[in-house]
């Protein structure tokens, strides 16, 4: 087991160093850098070239690029993320709050599509070809086609018009006040949350009608068991795996993703504090949340994987 | 090949084919989530196509003296703050977001059936180098690496078309790699190799062919998908530029700020895009049904 994890380990490293690569040189395709972007937006700061070039070489964009990336990878050796090439804070400092955010964001919006996911698909599965089944089919298939940024306009605007209220705009940490806290991303999550739970549900749906055929379904039926505890006892244990494994995957993506609905919502995110980074051109930063989102993404993967052994004896670590 | 089929359907007592219109007529009667599926879809079509007939106004023409104007007979779907017609955007909206919905989905799956077919054909090293390289993109939240491709083009319906096939393309790669493998192995292709046909040739005229019911079922897939990421990017203003019309761009700015006062600008395009791939989800899900028997829901 432990031996398993270790190896599973070593194996992100090479992808990592994939990321890195990608992004890094990504970043130095793009036309412009972060004392052009600052230029622009505070033309009176850096008037000369010799000012810009001055401003380049305190941030070591002068330097070849293998140094560039030689620095970068010496500091993450270390957890060091570096400053912010924009605000010229630390990026642990940058990025916290707002990891704070976008985490229980993440959690809430699969919490909610776990507990819509799972009833509803085995409802979808009891009642198969039935109008039950149909109905839950068109609502996920609804989720799936509706854009989490146009539900939460439509949210907002059903708050605003019938019940004259406004979720709080200033993010408040959940140990600070949780009722603010709540009241302001309950709203984003139940729109992510409903999108997200349609891939459960139809995975959950076909699992379960899989699982329902199996011949021990018919004995536990033969020996008169009720159908609930047939269901839960021994249908959902074997269905909800892959279950699971959707949703936690989607989980990651959760994390950085959530780009459009943050804008809708006005939250300072992870994926909102990504774009910005990107159109300041601020490298060190948007390097950071690229290698922050695909750690988390592959470190799911691997818990996925674990509790999978873990859930299922017959599996075997390889 | 024709040949051939028609004796393994002999042999293996399947009936003929039946014509198109009485398949048809099956499709319709067995797949009634489909058929309203692919109704949406015609209709998509129809509006895309013959724009310029149906849509009362021109979609770029400004008439401030009707700005925010409410739904009435003149405009149905009201104004926006440029008293621009909405149904005239929302019909145009439809070129849009089908131009790139195809251009798209069609560039990411055959790119990654080619690289998914060869990955399995040549198999060893080449293989994992290419799963290895497809693991990095996976490791990227699809928007990022498409907001990354904008970054790096700049915006415009082109660019827009490559920065969301980029992400698609390991995906499809995936999966398509995992049917070929299966194909790699048929007698057929020992036969192509015995006969000395190149491994192009190979790929191309005897792999792809066979894996074609997961690429399509991919493509379809992909189609929603594009155009739901389309309406994304152009709603953060890094998409399809203004004025041109696209249902995310309509989104974007005074629906947003006038959403109180005029909810038609933010209703009628959003339920545009909910409507069109809702549509094309449907469709996709009963051509699996069909062409996919293993994923055939009983």
């Amino acid at each position: 087991m432990a031996s398993y994890i270790l190896k599973r380990l070593a194996a992100m490293v090479p992808t990592l160093l994939g990321v890195a690569v990608l992004i890094f040189l990504l970043l130095r395709v793009v036309p412009g850098d972060v004392v052009e972007a600052r230029y622009l937006t505070q033309g009176s700061q850096f008037q000369s070239q010799e000012l810009m070039n001055q401003e380049r070489q305190k941030l070591g964009l002068d330097q070849p690029l293998w140094r560039q990336f030689a620095t970068w990878m010496a500091g993450l050796a270390r957890l060091d993320f570096g400053l912010s090439m924009w605000t010229s804070s630390p990026i642990s400092e940058e990025i916290k709050l707002r990891f704070a955010l976008s985490l229980q964001l993440a959690l809430m919006a699969s919490t909610i599509a776990t507990l819509l996911a799972i009833p509803l698909g085995i409802l979808a599965a009891v009642k198969q070809d039935t109008w039950v089944d149909y109905a839950v089919r068109v609502f996920s298939i609804a989720g799936l086609a509706t854009p989490s940024f146009w539900l939460g306009i439509l949210m907002i605007l059903v708050m605003l018009t019938v019940f004259k209220w406004m979720p709080p705009v200033v993010f408040t940490p959940i140990w600070v006040n949780p009722w603010d806290n709540l009241a302001q991303l309950i709203w984003p999550a139940l729109a992510v949350g409903y999108r997200y739970s349609a891939v459960g549900t139809r995975m959950m749906r076909s699992a379960m009608l899989e699982v329902l055929r199996e011949d021990y379904i018919r004995t536990a039926r033969a020996k008169g068991l009720r159908l609930k505890l047939i269901l839960t006892r021994h249908a959902l244990k074997n269905a909800i795996l892959p279950v699971l494994t959707v949703i936690s995957l989607e989980f990651a993506f959760l994390l950085g993703g959530l780009v459009v609905t943050e804008q809708v919502f006005n939250l300072n995110g992870l994926g909102m504090l990504f774009v910005e980074a990107i159109s300041r051109r601020d490298y060190t930063l948007t390097q950071a949340l690229v290698m922050l989102v695909a750690t988390v993404f592959l470190l799911v993967n691997l818990a996925v994987d674990i509790a999978y052994a873990w859930l299922d004896p017959r599996i075997r670590y390889r | 090949m024709a040949v051939t089929r028609e004796a393994l359907r002999q042999l293996a007592g399947i009936e003929q084919r039946p014509g198109w219109l009485s398949a048809l007529a099956d499709f319709i009667r067995r797949r009634p989530l489909g058929t309203i599926g692919a109704a949406i879809v015609l209709a998509m079509v129809f509006a895309a196509l013959g724009a310029g007939f149906i849509a009362p106004y021109d979609p770029l023409e400004t008439d401030y003296g009707a700005m925010l104007a409410a739904p009435d007979a003149a405009h149905w779907l009201g104004t926006d703050a440029f008293g621009r017609d909405v149904l005239s955007r929302v019909i145009y909206g439809s070129r849009t977001a089908l131009t790139v919905g195809l251009g798209a989905s069609l560039l990411g799956a055959s790119l990654g059936s080619l690289i998914g077919v060869a990955s399995a054909y040549f198999g060893g090293r080449t293989d994992l180098v290419v799963q290895r390289v497809m693991d990095v993109f996976f490791a990227f939240p699809v928007i990022i690496l498409a907001l990354a491709v904008v970054a790096v083009l700049g915006t415009g319906a082109g660019n827009v078309i490559l920065a969301i096939a980029i992400p698609m393309v390991p995906r499809c790669a995936r999966v398509v790699r995992s049917s070929a493998l299966a194909v790699r192995e048929m007698p057929y292709i020992d036969a192509a190799r015995a006969e000395g046909f190149g491994s192009l040739r190979i790929i191309l005229r005897h792999m792809l062919p066979n894996v074609m019911a997961p690429i399509l079922i991919m493509a379809t897939a992909f189609l929603g998908e594009a155009i739901l990421l389309e309406a994304s990017l152009s709603f953060l203003g890094l998409g399809v530029q203004e004025p041109t019309a696209a249902w995310g761009l309509m989104l974007r700015g005074a629906a947003v700020q006038f959403a109180e006062s005029a909810p038609w600008m933010a209703i009628f395009p959003g339920l545009a895009i909910s409507l069109g791939v809702f549509g094309f989800n449907l469709f996709g899900d009963s051509l699996r049904d069909a062409l996919d028997p293993r994923l055939r829901t009983q």
